[in-house]
């Protein structure tokens, strides 16, 4: 006990002073919270759209003035001619421009049908698709107001409510996909970063002549990082909700819980890079390309998984990152207990428990 | 007891590392691997200190089989790989500490033992080992392979890099170490040390060329071997490469060593050879063999 601790004291003197490692412990978790957090994000806010109003009459103020009333939009500018819309454009300023036809008002009463047309930036698909989108619920709502008096055979009233996230907020999105990132990233990279580099300089040759057993190097260089990982977790949830907010529907305890069972398998994981990979380069490529791409793009954490292709939804399948990623947005948005993600957790301890083997079967007591 | 070798033999892929190596240590004994760089010494300290599976052939060390008992040797046996391999990040002080520790001892019980290498070195205690200098990185690492009372110490080119006092310095700390019971097996590339060992082991490309005592190797050297020097110490190699009763010549600091085919010359006929070739201030003069003359011959 006394060598296994001894190894653990020399594992955090490399942490600490390493300033490299240090920055990525510490620096990282709480630099991209607050990118994803601030700056990062789908939200429609304030976007610019500019008008181009043929009629000029009571029902087209109306509609203009709902518009540029919610928050979403601001009118910036009225112009006269089709070809300024373009120029607007070309511009960049604007994200979507309104063209109402000539005598609007008065089509909509005599013919019960006028004509408006939404044009918009498409540069950025999604975003365009929901200004169009918002743009067409106004009209809707407007449309609703000014036919209360009047009686319609046959009407179908969509009644949506958004659960979990009523507002929508993308940072509720994000802040499970960057713990997990995090924690992924702390946690395998730099443990098979610290495992090589004794490899690499030399010093993993002394410690195989030494009576340390296998197993007692590899939960001695763990130990560190399982601890500093919850110091990270803890530091990224309350950053979360008391700068952005986020709610903790379900139990702290177990989304603690589940978080250490998360880091384990991230740790597992990184064992094993480190009896794949020689030197530090390559096991800090294996963790990054190997790693931090699929949790990016096939967790789920940006991309939903549903809309993936067959062979993509199998791949996302075993990366861990992507139960996880359920697990917590389970926990903290919709507040559900062990009851609805003991599937997942299971999951996740089989994964942790196949790689702890193949490190044990791959670990060498030898250099060849 | 001691170091017992075999018959080993181990190749990388196709190349072969060692082949057909036997040879015996006894305890107390310190033992010299010399040899060139390439030579295969580091491969038989990885088999030794069982780091390496041998191919063929067995070994053992301190009465341990290399490959069955490998833990018993891991417990008993003190490395000091070539390469500086001590966490430079920590402080000398730190490193022993751990190194103690992970042997389940520490600094204290056996300071007797690296007392006289510690005192060096401990005035910088708290430095980084990666901002030691070459002698002391040494000094440290033997510290570090000794602190739990090893009773077979392998070094792997110890002296490598290290300045000629330090040299000097180390190898008489080898000798202290060696009073106090410890067997000792070192290799290193330079032919001066191999004289300080008891016993040596002149290895190439593998294999074993010769074992025996420094003085008894030099001993069997068959020829007189003839000190020449000159103005002009490349064409004095030239010119007697040119000599028809040549058998050898090879420089040796700033004379050549020079040995003839016959069983005796003139030294006169030499001079008068070199001089009609155009050298000047000539002088030649018997001088004793040594290790690097016997490897030359032996590697011929």
């Amino acid at each position: 006990m006394k060598r296994f601790i001894g190894f653990i004291k020399k594992e955090f003197y490399h942490i600490f002073r390493d300033k490299r490692s240090l920055f990525i412990l510490f620096g990282m978790p709480i630099a991209q919270i607050l990118l994803f957090g601030f700056a990062i994000t789908n939200e429609i806010n304030n976007v610019q759209i500019t008008i181009l109003d043929h009629s000029k009459d009571a029902t087209t103020e109306e509609i203009i003035n709902k518009i540029s009333a919610s928050k979403y939009f601001t009118t910036n500018q009225m112009i006269a001619r089709e070809a300024d819309i373009e120029t607007a454009f070309k511009k960049g300023k604007i994200k979507a421009a309104l063209n109402f036809e000539k005598d609007f008002s008065r089509n909509l009463i005599r013919e019960q049908k006028a004509t408006i047309q939404i044009i918009t930036d498409a540069t950025d698909p999604n975003t365009a698709n929901s200004i169009t989108n918002y743009i067409n619920a106004i009209l809707q709502n407007y449309l609703q107001d000014k036919n209360k008096g009047i009686q319609i055979d046959y009407q179908i009233v969509p009644q949506t409510r958004m659960v979990y996230n009523p507002e929508l907020k993308s940072v509720f999105m994000f802040v499970p996909g960057v713990m997990t990132i995090i924690l992924m990233l702390v946690s395998a990279m730099m443990t098979s970063i610290s495992i090589t580099r004794e490899k690499e300089l030399g010093t993993m040759e002394i410690l195989l002549v030494s009576p340390l057993k296998p197993f007692q190097v590899i939960i001695g260089k763990v130990v560190p990082y399982i601890f500093l990982s919850v110091i990270n977790a803890a530091v990224i949830v309350l950053l979360s909700i008391f700068i952005f907010k986020m709610p903790v529907q379900g139990s702290l305890f177990l989304l603690g819980a589940e978080s250490v069972l998360f880091i384990i398998t991230s740790l597992a994981l990184g064992i094993l890079i480190s009896t794949i990979a020689e030197t530090q380069q390559a096991a800090m490529m294996i963790s990054l390309m190997g790693l931090m791409l699929p949790v990016i793009l096939l967790s789920g954490f940006i991309f939903p998984i549903s809309s993936m292709p067959a062979p993509l939804q199998i791949i996302s399948s075993i990366i861990p990152a992507k139960w996880f990623i359920i697990i917590i947005k389970g926990i903290m948005l919709k507040g559900v207990g062990m009851a609805f993600i003991w599937k997942e957790t299971l999951i996740l301890i089989g994964m942790t428990v196949l790689f702890i083997g193949l490190s044990v079967k791959k670990y060498k007591i030898r250099l060849e | 007891m001691g170091i017992r070798l075999s018959n080993i033999s181990k190749s990388y892929k196709k190349v072969k590392a060692v082949q057909n190596i036997s040879f015996n240590v006894q305890p107390g004994e310190l033992f010299g691997l010399i040899g060139p760089d390439g030579a295969g010494k580091t491969t038989i300290f990885r088999i030794l200190t069982t780091l390496l599976f041998p191919d063929e052939g067995s070994a053992s060390v301190a009465g341990f089989d290399v490959v069955r008992d490998y833990k018993a040797i891991r417990k008993s046996v003190g490395y000091m790989p070539g390469r500086f391999s001590l966490y430079q990040d920590l402080t000398v002080e730190e490193n022993l500490t751990f190194f103690a520790t992970i042997f389940g001892t520490t600094i204290e019980e056996n300071y007797d033992l690296i007392e006289d290498i510690y005192v060096q070195i401990e005035p910088f205690k708290d430095r980084r080992a990666g901002k030691l200098s070459g002698g002391m990185k040494q000094k440290l690492a033997l510290s570090c392979a000794l602190i739990h009372k090893p009773k077979v110490l392998f070094l792997d080119e110890p002296t490598t890099g290290v300045d000629p006092v330090s040299r000097k310095e180390f190898w008489e700390m080898l000798k202290r170490l060696q009073k106090k019971e410890i067997t000792i097996l070192v290799s290193t590339p330079y032919m001066d040390e191999a004289a300080l060992c008891d016993r040596i082991a002149l290895i190439q490309d593998g294999e074993i060329l010769e074992i025996d005592a420094p003085e008894a190797i030099v001993k069997k050297f068959p020829k007189t071997i003839y000190n020449v020097g000159a103005n002009n110490m490349y064409k004095l190699i030239q010119t007697l490469q040119n000599y028809e009763h040549l058998y050898s010549v090879f420089p040796f600091g700033e004379f050549v060593h020079y040995t003839d085919k016959r069983d005796s010359i003139e030294t006169a006929d030499l001079k008068l050879y070199l001089e009609n070739e155009g050298l000047t201030d000539i002088s030649i003069g018997v001088t004793q063999p040594n290790i690097e003359d016997v490897f030359m011959e032996l590697a011929k």
